[in-house]
């Protein structure tokens, strides 16, 4: 049901959230917050994890039903209760995954996201269409590609076009660039500015990136743990005044000064080759050695092996050739090794790898530890107290958002899901620490207590290996900088030293 | 969080502190693990209470003879829980490995396997006492029934077969076996018409609970069931394999030993089947024919998705489908429908059970902060 009448059919309109309240249950994700948007602006939307600002514009979008509020869409009051309505009214929501079909070519992605397709399609017509409509818009996609063969950056921009060719001209964009190199990130975000400049579009953008608020948007709401913290515009404020107003109070892990110097090789890679899923060398013959109380950082774009690599130290993919070794002897991931040689890792998507979303926080902290005294006894028994004792602990020393310890960890934000992971992986000794993208997608306040904890980690000697996509992380954490290409390390510096055009380089191949 | 509050959820497992959602969104996954079952039963009731409709029958005197076959009486109570006896057991040779994510529907091949076992070993051993050959004929029911599952385990574990097709498929090179036996080297030459082994003898056979007609099968089932329950859900081994289950990435970066739990878990699910197929050997039919693939292994997949796994809703789902089945005859004889209708009845709660599945998650009034 629509009340009132739909914007303007062409041209950007506003959209104004008043006196928003959601409640789940007895959980308050919502309390009175007030979001307005000016048509044809580029609106952030800033806040920790957990602050609402999903629940927020999923109340825009017609997923929830907000408990109170009115939404007015191009000045009139509209009841959106789902989100067809939403979509009739022009509103379009990209998503932090991708929702593309990946067996199809882009232009059927883009066909039959439509409302109206035909039984029968008139691909030569549809076609010609789709290419009138691409010749206007500021950016390209390969129509006649496979979506499975793009580029995660190709893909973003896929998921915009989509959007603007189903004619939505408010879009929600949820942290639209943490799939994007900065380049690819700076690319979409200044074309979407400019259709903003121009009076097309209205832009809400969800996002943790300072950099990107300063350099795209206009004006930027605060929410903070589900109230309206602040609001106002980009020109007036600094990164550390948003900053400030996002956590409130909240102290921020500072991270340890680098201290110690690195010790004896405690990891070694000797022509380590790995296979991807379908069978083509993705690592090939690699050999590298990281000290205790060292931190080497390997660099690289997305899908140049490295998760491969990490795969076959995390014990999820067998080595094709090559040999491991820890501490000299040879390493084959088994739960005796890791214990004996005291290894921890914290993979990306801490959900996808190292959790099982089913069963309870408590539980999941526990999976290194279950089968040894005190959370079993005589070596079988599970000892049920001993579980939520430890979890209780972990959960106050690693300040990990859950209800309760006996809560699926699948209920729990992205944050507070490493945190637990943390809790589990660096919680006793940590000899040798592997870790893949341990931040991606993070706030904040998750990612300066895993820096924090990388270095004390580090500081405390254990060797130290981290696979990241995200060059200023490795640059601010490790000693020495490895770049991964095409699954090789084409080039090795000491951080210090490392040129940035040259690291840069090597990362694209050249 | 509170010391106070983990002590109350400690003390009383499910009673939370005051600022917690209400009772049906606290325990909203159990209602729906019953809720949703039970609709699909009684969903399948409907259908099937329709179809008889069609044959002319009244579907309310139809309701009425099942209650009344499977539980109306101290007889038919008897009958009932003599069916659910081998229904517990290879309900939870399915139930066991979906711990670990694995679909094994081979049931009934492990059945017949551990009945060749468990008559082989008693034949081997005629003439010693018989606590000796039973114990025996157990010990053998369940390793030919345990190995049997483990096979397709391992070809999942070694060489990427699935594991519901092949241990579909050992089913029927069980039955093969099985007619090899018992019209070959197994044959006893007395039994013309229809081929069996020679008994195990009246001696050897384990008898009824004292006071019934019930035979000790039930209490061998009852026993596996909460045994299994405790070793899923309270042991070392049990946890390990929900993380393999739940998650296999998440368990192989914790090292364990994905390999082993899959085995062992396929030997215990086999085992149980095979032990299955030692009671209705030893307290049924005496000797091995054919009689055995009387179709347990396959109700007793119906009984573990019933139960959603579950080792302990195994029981109650098992005496519900074994009053299905022993209600029949009396079916037969009153309403004059064929003995086979109870199959389609079956046939109708796995459709429902399976559809109702999407379900789960999605029932308003029952979900909490999503």
């Amino acid at each position: 049901m629509i009340i009132g009448e739909p914007p303007p059919p062409a041209g950007a309109f506003g959209v104004d959230a008043i006196a928003m309240t959601m409640r789940f249950g007895d959980f308050l994700a919502l309390d009175d917050v007030e979001l307005k948007v000016r048509p044809g602006s580029f609106h952030a939307l800033l806040g920790e994890n957990g602050a609402g600002k999903s629940t927020l514009v999923k109340c825009i979008m017609g997923y929830y039903r907000a408990t109170e509020g009115d939404i007015i869409v191009g000045g009139r009051e509209q009841a959106i209760s789902n989100p067809k309505d939403a979509h009739a009214l022009g509103l379009g929501m990209v998503y932090q995954h991708f929702t593309l079909v990946p067996a199809m070519t882009v232009a059927e992605n883009l066909v039959l996201a439509r409302d109206d397709v035909p039984a029968v399609v008139n691909w030569p017509k549809e076609m010609k269409e789709l290419e009138a409509f691409l010749a206007r818009m500021p950016f390209k996609v390969p129509l006649g590609a496979k979506v499975s063969d793009i580029s995660a950056g190709e893909r973003q921009k896929c998921e915009i076009i989509k959007q603007l060719y189903l004619k939505r001209r408010f879009l929600i964009l949820d942290e639209p660039t943490s799939v994007l190199t900065p380049a690819e990130a700076d690319e979409v975000l200044g074309m979407l500015r400019d259709m903003v400049v121009k009076g097309e579009l209205t832009i809400l953008m969800i996002t943790h990136k300072f950099r990107e608020v300063m350099a795209f948007a206009d004006d930027v709401t605060i929410l903070r743990r589900g109230k309206l913290a602040g609001a106002g515009k980009v020109a007036e404020l600094t990164p550390d005044a948003m900053a400030r107003t996002m956590i409130g109070a909240e102290e921020l892990t500072v991270q340890p000064p680098r201290t110690g110097e690195a010790g004896k090789t405690r990891l070694e890679l000797e022509k380590v080759r790995a296979l991807d899923d379908a069978g083509a060398i993705a690592v090939h013959d690699v050999s590298l050695m990281v000290r205790a109380g060292e931190i080497v950082g390997i660099a690289g774009v997305s899908g140049n092996g490295q998760r491969q690599l990490v795969e076959v130290l995390a014990g999820q993919r067998e080595a094709e050739s090559g040999e491991v070794r820890v501490a000299g002897e040879p390493y084959h991931a088994g739960r005796e090794e890791m214990r004996r040689h005291k290894m921890s890792l914290l993979p990306e998507e801490p959900l996808k790898n190292a959790c099982v979303g089913g069963m309870s926080v408590a539980d999941n902290i526990a999976f290194r530890e279950f089968d040894r005294a005190p959370f079993a006894s005589l070596g079988w028994w599970l000892n049920r107290g001993a579980f939520r004792d430890d979890a209780n602990r972990k959960i106050g020393q690693y300040k990990i958002k859950t209800r309760t310890p006996d809560t699926p960890i699948a209920a729990l934000s992205g944050g507070n899901v490493q945190r637990a992971v943390l809790a589990r992986e660096l919680g006793g000794n940590v000899e040798v620490l592997i870790a893949a993208n341990p931040c991606f997608g993070l706030d904040f306040a998750a990612v300066a207590q895993i820096h924090a904890e990388i270095m004390a980690a580090r500081n405390r000697g254990a060797a130290v290996l981290l696979v990241s996509e995200d060059l200023d992380e490795l640059l601010e954490l490790s000693d020495r900088l490895v770049v991964m290409f095409h699954g090789e390390f084409v080039y090795e510096a000491r951080t210090s030293e490392a040129d940035l055009t040259v690291v840069g380089r090597h990362m694209a191949g050249h | 969080m509170t010391t106070e509050a983990a002590d109350s959820t400690e003390a009383v497992g499910t009673i939370a502190p005051a600022a917690e959602p209400g009772f049906l969104q606290r325990h909203g996954a159990t209602i729906e693990y019953i809720l949703i079952p039970g609709a699909a039963l009684a969903g399948a009731l409907v259908a099937f209470g329709i179809f008889v409709a069609m044959f002319g029958k009244n579907p309310l005197d139809l309701y009425f003879y099942m209650y009344y076959g499977a539980f109306g009486t101290w007889f038919s109570w008897q009958n009932t829980l003599t069916r659910a006896a081998p229904l517990i057991l290879t309900a939870l040779c399915t139930a066991l490995p979906a711990q670990l994510g694995m679909v094994i529907i081979g049931g009934e091949g492990a059945l017949v396997i551990g009945a060749l076992s468990a008559t082989s070993a008693a034949l081997a051993l005629q003439g010693m006492p018989p606590l000796v050959v039973q114990i025996a004929m157990v010990i053998a029911g369940v390793i030919g029934g345990g190995l049997w599952i483990m096979l397709s385990g391992a070809l999942r574990q070694y060489r990427g077969v699935n594991e519901t097709i092949s241990s579909l498929l050992l089913v029927y090179i069980a039955l093969a076996i099985l007619n090899h036996l018992v019209e070959g080297v197994m044959r006893d030459p007395a039994s013309l018409n229809k081929p069996s082994t020679r008994e195990i003898g009246a001696a050897n056979m384990i008898g009824t609970i004292p006071g019934t007609d019930v035979h000790w099968g039930l209490v061998f089932g009852l026993i596996a069931a909460i045994a299994a329950y405790i070793l899923i859900y309270r042991t070392v081994f049990g946890f390990a394999a929900r993380v393999a289950g739940g998650n296999i990435r998440a368990a192989k970066i914790v090292g364990l030993n994905v390999s082993k739990l899959i085995l062992a878990i396929c030997f215990l699910a086999g085992g149980a089947a095979g032990l299955a197929g030692m009671v209705e050997v030893a307290a049924v039919q005496g000797r091995t024919n054919a009689n055995l693939a009387a179709g347990y292994g396959f109700t007793g997949i119906l009984v573990a998705f019933l139960a959603r796994q579950n080792p302990l809703a195994i029981i109650p789902v098992a005496i519900l489908l074994g009053g299905i089945s022993a209600s029949g005859g009396l079916l037969q004889r009153r309403l004059g429908l064929p003995d086979a209708s109870v199959l389609v009845l079956q046939g109708i709660i796995f459709v429902f059970v399976l559809a109702s599945d999407a379900l789960y998650g999605r029932i308003g009034f029952l979900k909490g902060r999503s």
